[in-house]
């Protein structure tokens, strides 16, 4: 299905009822060259990357619920490449370079707005460390402009800049950050994949995966036993119980984010701007309402809701942050199970299980990883071979102590 | 949620803090293989349903093992940390 202008004034007129599906509900087959386990974000771009970049289309990928519900859904939208670590870094580069194509590529509208990134910065030190930040984007071939108060001022008025605790200094300014309308993303994936021959089959949970000999030969569902040689485990939040069916144990432990919305307002803020010091980030979504969110609710947790403890502190820091949010109503919140890693990197590896890949471990960034978290998951899939963006995610890293503590946090699953 | 704290009672969830599963209980030998420190460190079971973890209670500063459901959040039951063990 296509849309356009002329489409959408005829189907306005005419009682919206020329609208079809944009793919198709197609039952699954006894066997397939590979599966993808998991309809998210990554699962869905993983499909895509396979049929495009590598001609796998005998592929199938299984949700145990509808496409598009799980954390692909439930985030806030911000893409950006701003890391400092190398092994982090090109990867997320990557990944933006792979956003501003993407909307061509899928020919689907994303709604991608690069509407600007701004890490706000409290004290000189501080600036220090974001100073050596932005060297080390514009050095990965990206963009950074260190801001100080006055120009910033002009950027974000409505900040209180004289806070006693956090008083600000300036901000990192990362203009080609910003946000994407996150259904889209998956809509977007499922409707290319779809058309490439892909079946996306909703509704088919996985409840085990069969191994013979060391070796993957297939899954077994709520709809089903289907066979297949290459499998690949892309369930976010829960990955560790999808890991378990293959008798594996992994560096991840699931938390609970949380996010929140406002009623809609006029256009008031532009950017994307992240008040770390406060644990809170806040973006206008194009509807008008205030998406904002902080931190982690800091204890393991499978329910998609969190505790009021942490939605005080996002509101008292949002107050101290920009006093006029306290006029807007909160509409919703929500929560999202988030596949926390010891270090706070991702895995995107073979495991000890042959043709069992693992694409895990993005904790709460990975919405803005979705192109290229496919791209070489596809890749790894397809050819064994790490991509070379992509090949310090490694399973045994932990183990080794080649560690990607991109915060330099420590080994403990919460703290990243 | 209110954790219940073996020294004052059931206190509000603001008063802790989370350290993690009780993995934490089983230290390796100083001279134990890395997969041993690996498995201590890192790897977790990370179940859906029952757990037990371990926390801080900051005002009175006892150190708690709480069997704990994760998709419910309902709590079970906590121990001292002497008795955990
Ligand atoms: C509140 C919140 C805010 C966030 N904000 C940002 C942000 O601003 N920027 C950013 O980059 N990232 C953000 N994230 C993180 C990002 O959303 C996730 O890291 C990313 O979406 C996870 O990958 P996914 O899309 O594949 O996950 P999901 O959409 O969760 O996909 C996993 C899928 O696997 C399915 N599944 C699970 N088990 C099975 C099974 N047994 N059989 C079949 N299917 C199964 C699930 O139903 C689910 O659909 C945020 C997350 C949350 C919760
Ligand atoms: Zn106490």
């Amino acid at each position: 299905m296509r849309f356009n202008a002329l489409r959408v004034l005829k189907e306005g007129l005419t009682g919206n009822r020329g609208w079809r599906p944009h793919w198709r509900k197609p039952a699954p087959k006894p066997e397939y060259d590979m599966l993808i386990i998991g309809g998210g974000g990554h699962g869905l771009a993983t499909a895509w990357y396979l049929a495009r970049n590598h001609g796998v289309t005998n592929i199938a990928v299984l949700e145990k619920g509808y496409l598009g519900g799980g954390n692909i859904g439930r985030n806030t939208t911000i893409v950006r490449a701003n890391y400092f670590l190398p092994g982090n870094s090109e990867f997320y580069s990557h990944s933006l370079k792979l956003w501003e194509g993407l909307e061509a590529d899928l020919n689907y509208n994303v709604m991608h707005s690069q509407r600007g990134l701004i890490n706000l910065f409290h004290s000189d030190g501080q600036r220090d460390a974001f100073a050596r930040r932005g060297n080390a984007m514009l050095a990965q071939g990206d963009d950074a402009i260190l801001l100080g108060r006055d120009e910033l001022r002009t950027l974000l008025p409505c900040l209180d800049y004289d806070q006693a605790r956090f008083p600000i200094y300036g901000g990192l300014y990362h203009k080609r950050g910003g946000t994407a309308r996150h259904d889209a993303v998956a809509w977007g994936y499922a409707r290319a994949a779809d058309a490439r021959g892909v079946d996306l089959i909703e509704n088919c949970e996985v409840t085990g995966i069969t191994v013979n000999a060391g070796k993957v030969i297939g899954v077994t569902t709520s709809r089903g036993e289907i066979r297949a040689r290459k499998v690949g485990i892309v369930t976010a939040g829960r990955s560790s119980q999808v890991a378990t069916m293959a008798g594996l144990r992994l560096p991840i432990e699931s938390h609970v984010l949380q996010a929140f919305v406002t009623e809609g307002l006029k256009p008031c803020l532009d950017h994307v701007v992240a008040f770390g010091m406060g644990h809170f980030y806040i973006s206008q979504s194009d509807k008008g309402g205030l998406v904002f969110g902080g931190d982690l609710d800091f204890y393991a947790s499978y329910a998609a809701r969190g505790n009021l403890p942490t939605v005080e502190h996002v509101m008292e820091a949002g107050m101290t942050l920009m006093p006029m949010i306290g006029r807007a109503k909160v509409l919703r919140s929500w929560g999202g199970i988030m596949d926390m890693t010891p270090d706070g990197s991702p895995i995107i590896d073979r495991t000890p299980i042959d043709g069992l890949y693992l694409d895990a471990g993005w904790c709460y960034g990975g919405f803005k990883a979705v192109p290229a978290s496919g791209w070489c998951m596809a890749h790894l899939m397809a050819t064994d071979q790490p991509h070379p963006v992509a090949r310090r995610f490694r399973l045994d890293r932990f183990a080794t102590g080649e560690l990607l503590d991109e915060e330099g946090t420590g080994s403990q699953h919460n703290l990243h | 949620m209110h954790l219940p704290c073996p020294c004052c009672g059931p206190r509000d969830l603001r008063e802790f803090t989370h350290k993690g599963a009780d993995d934490y209980l089983r230290r390796p030998a100083p001279d134990a293989p890395p997969e041993a420190w690996d498995d201590y460190l890192h790897t977790r079971a990370n179940p859906a349903g029952r757990t037990r973890d371990l926390w801080y209670h900051d005002p009175c500063g006892t150190w708690i093992a709480v069997t704990r459901d994760t998709v419910t959040h309902a709590v079970i039951g906590a121990t001292g940390l002497e008795d955990a063990q």
